[in-house]
């Protein structure tokens, strides 16, 4: 266990250590906002984990939470002033805003049996987009609009690193979330709800805590993703990014934090170095298409994801290490029952 | 005495079949109770109307005195009637232990604390240990729970059940489906229960000798209807009882034993 442990710290510092040496070492631009893409959607793809993974809800609209922290940023810094104080700011409103959000919604809709659930909140992420083409004084519809990034953030290198403190601060705070008595709860849920019922524990209320945790960490990538775009249009709202999240959640595996972020990496990464390669070979303008068969690969080969897989293969390993233990201990065990 | 549990005149009907029909009965405090009839007498239908899973069509069950009627089998738990289930019921790709710690959790009442570390909780995770100790499951305190036998399940559930800290324990045939070598461990964990005498257990079982070692008193239930109730030897001489359940069963058992 405390191999384990100290194990899991060495993997982690010396990940945070490459992170950010990188940039110093290699000054290629277009590494450096991919590494900032996938950090954001890594960011989306742990609070999306929190709903799938931890508590077995399967979401439809949870880019109506980023896209909401989006435009709250965007609209802000656009119509009031491009201050690093009012970015902070517009995050906490987003946040705040999300949160809000996902209280009604979940209250409203958690009640209901997981399918009728993943529609409704189809439903009410698609009454975000129209709202989002259709108030144009504010977001300019379907166009969307650009605006000026706080001055800090205009050099490339600041913005990444500010990402990188946001993700590790989130990761962090989300591994004590999910390991905390009300996180194991929400494992309970997902494991066997009427048994968690009878147990004492009202599920609804754990459901809804839940999905704010979900949207509120959604909202901040949200206000990440525009401001390292500087513009912002109607496809933040969009279901791409709902699937994008839950593609990625899966690849990476469920139910661990860990997953998700690496199948963030994978996913942006991929799209990036197969529509990069459209340049020499022009089948790969339908890179898509290539997508679509590493989804089917994945789903064959990793049914639980990358990190569920190896962490399947951990188990067994220690299961055989403890079998052969077990095996001296069994006589024992026989004396305590005569 | 004042009995802790009683009902009155409970019935229940399904459609145009009785399946318990006017059942008076009496529990008094610190009691162990046995329920045996032949299979479709009405003993597990019985227990859920006790738990609350169903209502009754007829009559009431009252705890402490006071009427169950408008009472869900949540709010019944957790006043003091805790039940285990006949089909294994519990969180698969838990740990054992993990899965005793959330028992012991609800009855902490630490439901709504989001940032510390579960573990730190040392006094639910000692307490959870305990409970898996008693029932005699700490060699698998780490393994999965889709990896145990089905006894091993059983004995879960009654620890998870144990957990809740209720008063009274309804346990629905603990070793229904388990292997003969089993059965002993499960006596062995009730026995302690009982021994520790502070609380109140009714049992549906079928296995005779392990009743008649047990059972304070047994109570016969035949087409829904309580034939009998009282001590083991006074059941075991009733000729009514004789005749409907027991008969020839209860001779093959009693070589078995002797």
């Amino acid at each position: 266990m405390n191999n384990k442990m100290s194990l899991r710290y060495v993997a982690f510092f010396l990940l945070l250590a490459i992170f950010i040496i990188l940039p110093f070492a290699n000054d290629s631009r277009t590494l450096l906002i991919l590494l900032t893409q996938i950090f954001i959607f890594g960011i989306l793809a742990m609070s999306y984990d929190i709903l799938l993974g931890y508590t077995g809800i399967v979401s439809f609209g949870h880019a109506m939470f980023f896209g909401v922290g989006a435009y709250t940023t965007a609209v802000m810094l656009k119509q009031m002033d491009n201050t690093l104080l009012i970015f902070v700011l517009s995050i906490v409103i987003g946040m705040l805003l999300a949160g809000f959000i996902s209280f009604l919604v979940g209250l409203l809709t958690l009640r209901l049996k997981s399918h009728f659930f993943a529609m409704l909140t189809l439903a009410f992420s698609g009454l975000f987009l129209v709202l989002a083409e259709k108030w144009r004084t504010v977001t300019y519809g379907n166009d969307g609009f650009t605006f000026r990034a706080p001055d800090i953030f205009r050099d490339r290198m600041t913005f990444y690193f500010f990402v990188l403190a946001s993700l590790v601060i989130i990761f962090l705070a989300l591994y004590r979330f999910v390991n905390s008595p009300t996180g194991r709860i929400l494992i309970a849920v997902r494991e066997n709800e009427q048994r968690t019922k009878s147990l004492g524990y009202n599920t609804l209320h754990y459901k809804v805590i839940a999905s704010i945790v979900a949207g509120i960490v959604a909202s901040f990538a949200g206000s990440l993703y525009a401001v390292s775009l500087r513009f912002v249009n109607t496809s933040v709202m969009a279901m791409d990014i709902t699937l994008d999240a839950l593609l990625m959640t899966i690849i990476g595996g469920v139910g661990t934090l860990v997953g998700p972020l690496l199948g963030a990496a994978v996913i942006e990464y991929a799209q990036h170095a197969l529509s990069g390669l459209a340049r020499d070979y022009p089948i790969f303008e339908r890179w898509i298409i290539f997508f679509g068969i590493l989804y089917i690969l994945a789903v064959i080969f990793f049914p639980k994801g990358i990190i569920g897989t190896l962490r399947l293969l951990f188990w067994k390993w220690r299961g055989k290490l403890k079998q052969r233990k077990s095996q001296v201990a069994l006589p024992q065990e026989k004396e305590r029952f005569e | 005495m004042e009995p802790i549990l009683y009902t009155d005149n409970l019935t229940i009907r399904f459609g145009g079949h009785t399946a318990v029909d006017g059942v008076n009965f009496q529990m008094p405090e610190k009691h162990l109770k046995s329920i045996i009839g032949p299979n479709g007498a009405g003993k597990t239908t019985f227990f859920n109307l006790i738990s609350g899973e169903l209502k009754p069509t007829a009559g009431d069950v009252y705890f402490k005195g006071q009427s169950l009627a408008q009472k869900s089998a949540i709010e019944r738990t957790r006043m003091g009637l805790g039940r285990s289930f006949q089909i294994t019921n519990v969180f698969p790709n838990l740990t054992v232990l993990e899965n005793v710690r959330l028992a012991v959790q609800s009855k902490e009442k630490i439901r709504y604390q989001l940032f510390r570390h579960y573990k730190s909780y040392k006094a639910i995770s000692e307490k959870a240990e305990e409970l898996l100790s008693l029932v005699l499951l700490d060699n698998k305190r780490d393994a999965l729970t889709t990896m145990l036998s089905h006894g091993e399940k059983r004995k879960l559930e009654i620890a998870m059940l144990l957990a809740l800290d209720t008063e009274i324990l309804l346990l629905d045939e603990p070793t229904a489906g388990m292997s003969l070598e089993e059965v002993p461990a499960i006596l062995e964990v009730i026995r302690t229960i009982k021994n520790q005498g502070n609380k109140t257990i009714l049992l549906i079982e079928h296995k005779m000798d392990m009743i008649l070692d047990l059972s304070d008193s047994i109570m016969v239930l035949f087409n829904g209807q309580l034939l009998a109730d009282g001590s083991p030897e006074e059941i075991m001489n009733n000729d009514t009882v004789q005749n409907a359940y027991l008969g020839g069963l209860y001779d093959d058992h009693l070589t078995d034993i002797k």
